[in-house]
This record gives structure tokens, C-alpha cells and sequence, in this order.
């Protein structure tokens, strides 16, 4: 791969993208009869009757939105106490062959959040320090409840938006199990099926020591139950990897196939959405609008990670070296399939890697920084990245309508003061607790110690470090060294609040919103389905990323290019 | 109060439910399926000598240096290179005069073992997990040369000894790559036949 091939990769991004897409839309289908409970009956249906049963709940009864709130943050309580236990408590427990202990404290409440709200970021490295256990008790569990959580949410809110004349939005609980049972186990365990057979490992055997070939000396080969992690990590968009290397790690992703794999896996919720709101709507108009949006932001990030990397690194010319920058990349995925991985991680909130951005050229670490900070709108991650941009839109429709002089509408209902407070507050949080973090982290003595590299670069890991952590993405410049105890602290409290003031926030927007009476489109009424309103969507998200963000972009990865380029 | 002491008693019901589905039931069935239908990758892709003893794994890299075996990709993981219980990367920045310091040791490194002509860089450039088996076409056709002269083996049967085992992709827009250690192995083989 030291030489890339761009018209190849070029053809090999359209093709993905339409197969994705029509996937996608049928896929979408498909979500969206399982939330209206249509594949309900038969004998499913009575085990899940007798399931609602014994919880106390019925699939018939719904709840408002400060119900479903309720709900879900008490599952989502009991899921991060559970596994903050399982963290502390590992070395007592079996299916521990390598005899790991006890987290320590700090990391260990750390990793519980960062499962907890789907962003695993990690600051421990999986072979090193968890158990079998661990990993599938603990972390596979949270890569299905929290991306459950997401997705419910999201349908939550389009019932919110689509629904008139009520308070209720759905009952959580029901959506919880429909969506674990008919969406995401059934495809995982296909996927992890898939994946064992091209070679990725499932096991429980004790890390083999190999005696290592000619040369080679001996060798630890760390094990373990990876496919069954590894399907729901990419289909969930969580991206906690059982290894620390993540995705870049052989046995995790072995070859370009499993690679698009796993890509085609972390997108199809996220481009699955869109369709199954506009079904929801009765407009797939509405959706397609979204899903272009999503696209438009989506490819022209794409394009400029692959361009920023296509020159190689300009230092190592004088070695007589060739070939684009490989240091942190691995050769069986080219270029091709390290972009497309690199941009649809962090385009959704999953943040899985297969090659180390630290050391991607600036501008190539730049465009991962930029999708999350504007709020992995595109594609987004399961469901968070949905309702993210229904907040967004929300904002636009607003703005547009103070400039036309009409009163905001979306979808034939009114826009008013409720709605936007809570749309803004959506949109904002994560952008606020970055610009917040890194100030802080700025005055403190450790900050400049925990960067890996000098310079600007080491300002761009910062930046990146509380971006990934307060959207909920889970990626790194993993050279920054996270795991002081200020910053898993700070790093929790960003997740969680990064996760849950949106997720309630949009919630509240749902319920206040499905109350109101639709009214008739009429000449003032600004189409939501035009392209107009497409690109002006688009610009608002820009404009409230871009803008915010911009002067940690100059000060971090469009600095540290200039010094590149100009032979530093 | 009540109505919250219910809701909480129903969510760690129903967290009870799929925690053990989720947690034991979907891992554990994956596990027993995988390893009756797929042993072989399931456990690792292990490979066993003739005395069987496991010397590696097709998938994870190992440590060799040129010019008696072809070499493959520089590895930063802790404490030793190609270590498979602690991957990663170097992380470190394209414009680090760290990086640079170590790109220029293995170019010097290479240049020492005979390595001749422009250097493609996945040869001198660390990889992500740090257990990268395979190298470029061309990183292994750069060293044919001086491997086919430390063996004291024909260029041309060495170089098709390469080729051979850089064909067949699994899937169409990856440049050809070659794994080092199943190359390396084939060549003992080759030598031995010499």
C-alpha cells in the first residue's frame, strides 16, 4: 500500500456507498415495522408478552416523554453500576485464564461511563487488563444496551415529531427489548459468524506461547471471545476495541474484506434512520432530505482525509522513501479502506480504529476531528447522531423562519420557545464542554506531560481527546495519555453529560412537540424537502461547528501542516 | 416514590434478562458455533510444526530482519517488537524528529543488509496494531536482491518464490501484499530443495 491508487479507491467508494444506501433503505423498512411492533405475533410475539409480563409493562402501554426519560435512565443507571462492579471485582471472578485484577478505581469508573454512553474511549488497553468476563459480561452487554438506548431515543423522537394531539412517545422498555432481539443480536451474531470464518478469533483458551519461527523469538498470542464483541462493537457503533491496536489489530479485522465489513456495519443504522423516519412521516421526501445532508457532509470529508494523505509524508523524501505515510497504518487495507474506516468512525459516533490518527498527516487528523465536532451528525451514531440532527434542523428551520418573518414550522407543527431551548441545548452541550475541558486542561501542570508529541500536535491530541470523549465517539489521538486521574474524571463527566443532557433534551423536545395539532402547509410554509432548505440545513451545522471550533483548528492541525509542509 | 421504586425494580428486571442473553447466551453460542464450523481461525489461525509445537500465527506478525529473511513491518509495541499481548502504535506525529530519527535508523538498517533503490514505506514505518504480517508487493521485491545473495539462491527464483505468494486477493482495490512469515517459511523451504 505504499502506493495508493486513487481512481481504484475512488471506484471502490461509490460502489460502498451505493450498496450501503440501498441496503440501507431496506433495512429501514425493516427498523421501522419492528418499533411498530409488526413482527409482534406469533410465537415471538408470546414470548415477548410473557417477557413485558414478568418486567411489569406491556407492549400496549405508552409512556410520556418524562416516562421514557425515566426509564431510560434508570436502565442506563443499573447498566453502569453493574459494570463498574464487574471492573472492580474481575480478579475475584472466573474466566480469567491471565489472573488480571481489579481496575483501579479511576479507570475503572472511566471505562463505566465510557460503555455506559456508547463513546468507549479507552484508557486501559483490553489485553492487558481485562478479563474474558469482562469483556462479555461487561462490555459486550453495554455495546448492546447503549446503543439500544440510542436508537429507542431516536425512534422516540420521530414518533414525537410525526405524532399529533399526544403526550405519548413510546414505552421504553418495549423498544429496548425490540430493538436488542429483533435488530441487533440477530445481525451481530451473522456478522461475528461471518467474521470468525475470514479469521477473526472466538475463544476462551488461555494466551498462547508460541515458539516463534527461525529468528523470530518467542511470542505471547493474547485470545479471547473477539467476533461476538466485534460485530456489536461496529453494528452499534461503540468501537471499544478488545485489543488496545482496536480494529488495526489482525485478529479483530484480518483482512480488506472484514474491513469492509465492519465499515458496512458501523454505517447501516446510522444510514438506516433517515429512511425509516421518512416512513414514519408518510414522506420519504423528509428522509431523503436528511439522508442528503448527511451524504453532503459525509463524502467531501472523506475526499479531503484521503487527499491530505495521498503525498506521503513530505520529512521522509530524503531517505529515498516512497509511498504515502504508513507509520500507523497497516498494509492489507490501503489507503482506501484506512479513509473509509477513519471517516466512517468518526462521521458516527463509533470510533473504532484501524490505524492510528495520531500519526495521520495534520489534515487527514483534522477531518476525524471535524466530523465529531460537528456532532456525528453524518452518519451519525445509532440513533444520537438521528436525533442530533432533527436539533439541528429544529435551529434551521428557526433561523429561516425569523428571516422570511413566519412562523418556524417542521413537519406542519408550529416551532416555539420549548423546542428550541431544547434543540440548542442539544446542539450545544458537547461543543460547550470541549471548548470548557481543554481551557481547563490548558492550566494544569500535567497537561503538557500527557502529550506524545510537540508542538501543535500536541494540542490537536488535547483538543481531540475532549471532542471525542464529550460526543460520545470513543477514537483517539491515542499517543495522549488520558488515564491521569484528572482526566478520567473529566472525561466521565464529559461522556455523561455529553450523552444525557441531549438525549433528555431531545426527549422533552419530542413530547412537547407531539402534542401540538399539525397545520396545513400554506404560501408562507418553507418546504423542508427543497433543496434550499438542504444546503441552509447544511450550513447551519457547518457555521455551528466550523465556526466554534475554527481557532482550534488553526491552532492545532492547520498549524502543525503549514510547519509540515514548509519543511518544518 | 413508589412509582420510581417500581420503574427501578422493572428496569433491573428486564437489565437481568438481557444481560444474561446479551452477556452469555449471544458470546457463549457464537463461541461453540464458531469453533465446530471454524476451529481453525476461531483459535487463532495457529500454525503447528512437525513436531507440534505452535510457532506462530498466520495472522500475527513476527520479528525477522533482512538479509537472511525477508524483513517485515517495524513494530513499536512495549517493551518488544511484534509483543501479541500488548499491540499498538508508535503514535507518533509525521512532523516528530522522533519519527524521523527512527525512520532513519531503519533505512540505515536496510542500506547496511543490502537493501538497494527507493524504499517503500510501509518497510520503514511502523504499523497500528504493531503485528502487521504482511508488507507491500514491493517492500518484498525490494529486498529480493539482497536475500537471493545472502542465501546464495538465483534472483529469478526467489523474486517467483515473492510473486507466487502475492496473488489472490480476497476482495479487488488493495495493492498486492505478501505475509512475511508464510514467505520466509517458503523460502527455508526453497533453500532446503536448493
Amino acid at each position: 500500500m505504499a502506493q495508493p491508487a486513487p481512481l481504484l479507491d475512488g471506484l471502490l467508494f461509490i460502489a460502498f456507498f451505493t450498496a450501503v444506501t440501498i441496503t440501507g433503505m431496506l433495512f429501514g423498512r425493516y427498523i421501522g415495522h419492528v418499533f411498530s411492533g409488526d413482527y409482534s405475533h406469533g410465537i415471538p410475539g408470546a414470548l415477548e408478552a410473557r417477557l413485558f409480563r414478568f418486567i411489569g409493562t406491556s407492549a400496549g402501554e405508552e409512556e410520556d416523554w418524562m416516562g421514557y426519560a425515566r426509564e431510560m435512565l434508570i436502565f442506563n443507571g443499573i447498566g453502569f453500576i453493574a459494570l463498574l462492579a464487574l471492573l472492580l471485582l474481575q480478579g475475584y471472578l472466573p474466566l480469567n485464564p491471565e489472573g488480571f485484577g481489579a481496575f483501579d478505581p479511576g479507570t475503572a469508573l472511566h471505562t463505566a461511563a465510557s460503555f455506559v454512553t456508547n463513546t468507549n474511549y479507552q484508557i486501559y488497553a483490553g489485553e492487558a487488563s481485562a478479563s474474558y468476563l469482562t469483556q462479555m459480561a461487561g462490555f459486550t452487554v453495554q455495546n448492546f444496551l447503549s446503543a439500544a438506548t440510542g436508537i429507542c431515543i431516536a425512534i422516540a423522537v420521530m414518533r414525537g415529531v410525526t405524532r399529533r394531539s399526544t403526550d405519548r412517545i413510546g414505552n421504553f422498555r418495549v423498544d429496548v427489548t425490540r430493538c436488542i432481539l429483533y435488530i441487533l443480536l440477530p445481525v451481530a451474531f451473522l456478522a461475528a459468524l461471518l467474521l470468525v470464518s475470514q479469521g477473526v478469533i472466538q475463544n476462551v483458551d488461555p494466551y498462547v506461547h508460541a515458539a516463534g519461527y527461525g529468528p523470530a523469538g518467542p511470542q505471547t498470542i493474547a485470545m479471547g471471545p473477539v467476533a461476538s464483541q466485534e460485530a456489536v462493537k461496529e453494528f452499534g457503533t461503540n468501537g471499544g476495541g478488545f485489543f488496545n491496536a482496536n480494529s488495526a489489530h489482525p485478529y479483530e479485522n484480518p483482512t480488506p474484506f472484514t474491513n469492509l465489513v465492519e465499515i458496512f456495519l458501523i454505517l447501516l443504522i446510522p444510514v438506516s434512520l433517515p429512511f425509516v423516519f421518512g416512513r414514519m412521516a408518510g414522506s420519504m421526501r423528509q428522509g431523503w432530505a436528511i439522508y442528503t445532508v448527511m451524504l453532503a457532509i459525509y463524502l467531501p470529508a472523506l475526499g479531503a482525509l484521503y487527499v491530505a494523505e495521498l503525498d506521503g509524508n513530505p520529512l521522509t523524501g530524503q531517505f529515498d522513501v516512497t509511498g504515502i505515510s504508513m507509520e500507523g497504518k497497516e498494509v492489507r487495507f490501503g489507503l482506501g479502506g484506512t479513509a473509509l474506516f477513519a471517516a466512517s468512525t468518526t462521521a458516527t459516533s463509533c470510533g473504532a480504529v484501524n490505524a492510528m490518527f495520531d500519526s495521520f498527516m495534520p489534515i487527514a487528523g483534522m477531518v476525524p476531528m471535524l466530523l465529531i465536532l460537528l456532532g456525528e451528525v453524518a452518519f451519525g451514531g445509532v440513533g444520537s447522531g438521528f436525533y442530533t440532527i432533527i436539533g439541528f434542523i429544529v435551529v434551521a428551520v428557526f433561523i429561516a423562519g425569523l428571516m422570511i418573518g413566519r412562523t418556524p414550522e417542521y413537519l406542519g407543527k408550529k416551532i416555539e420557545a420549548q423546542e428550541i431551548r431544547m434543540a440548542v441545548l442539544t446542539v450545544l452541550v458537547p461543543g460547550v464542554l470541549v471548548l470548557i475541558l481543554t481551557g481547563v486542561a490548558l492550566f494544569l501542570p500535567g497537561t503538557a506531560g500527557a502529550m506524545h508529541n510537540p508542538g501543535p500536535h500536541g494540542f490537536s491530541e488535547l483538543v481531540y481527546t475532549f471532542a471525542s470523549q464529550s460526543n460520545n465517539n470513543g477514537s483517539a489521538f491515542a499517543g495522549f495519555d488520558a488515564s491521569g486521574i484528572f482526566y478520567a474524571l473529566a472525561g466521565a463527566a464529559a461522556m455523561t453529560i455529553g450523552r444525557f443532557v441531549p438525549a433528555v433534551a431531545m426527549l422533552a423536545l419530542a413530547g412537547s412537540i407531539a402534542q401540538k395539532k399539525t397545520v396545513p402547509p400554506g404560501p408562507g410554509t418553507l418546504p423542508t424537502t427543497s433543496a434550499t432548505f438542504t444546503i441552509w440545513t447544511i450550513l447551519v451545522i457547518l457555521i455551528v461547528g466550523a465556526l466554534t471550533f475554527f481557532p482550534l483548528f488553526a491552532m492545532g492541525p492547520i498549524v502543525d501542516h503549514l510547519l509540515l509542509s514548509g519543511g518544518g | 416514590m413508589t412509582e420510581i421504586r417500581q420503574a427501578a425494580k422493572s428496569g433491573l428486571l428486564l437489565f437481568l434478562v438481557l444481560f444474561i442473553i446479551t452477556g452469555f447466551a449471544y458470546p457463549l453460542a457464537v463461541t461453540l458455533i464458531a469453533g465446530a464450523a471454524f476451529p481453525y481461525q476461531a483459535h487463532g489461525s495457529l500454525i503447528v510444526d512437525g513436531q507440534d509445537r505452535v510457532i506462530g500465527s498466520d495472522l500475527i506478525g513476527q520479528s525477522f530482519s533482512a538479509p537472511f529473511y525477508f524483513q517485515g513491518r517495524p513494530s513499536e509495541t512495549p517493551i518488544t517488537a511484534y509483543n501479541a499481548s500488548s499491540s499498538g502504535g508508535s503514535n507518533l506525529a509525521p512532523g516528530n524528529p522522533l519519527l524521523l530519527e527512527h525512520i532513519a535508523d531503519r533505512v540505515r538498517a536496510l542500506r547496511n543488509a543490502g537493501v538497494q533503490g527507493p524504499l517503500p514505506s510501509d518497510l520503514v514505518m511502523a504499523s497500528g496494531s504493531g503485528l502487521d504480517p504482511a508488507i507491500s508487493l514491493d517492500a518484498a521485491l525490494v529486498q529480493v536482491p539482497a536475500v537471493a545473495e545472502a542465501r546464495g539462491l538465483p534472483e529469478d527464483e526467489v523474486r517467483a518464490l515473492v510473486l507466487a505468494r502475492a496473488e489472490s486477493l480476497p476482495v479487488p482495490f488493495v495493492e498486492p501484499y505478501v505475509n512475511v512469515l508464510s514467505l520466509n517459511r517458503e523460502l527455508d523451504r526453497l533453500d532446503r530443495r536448493g
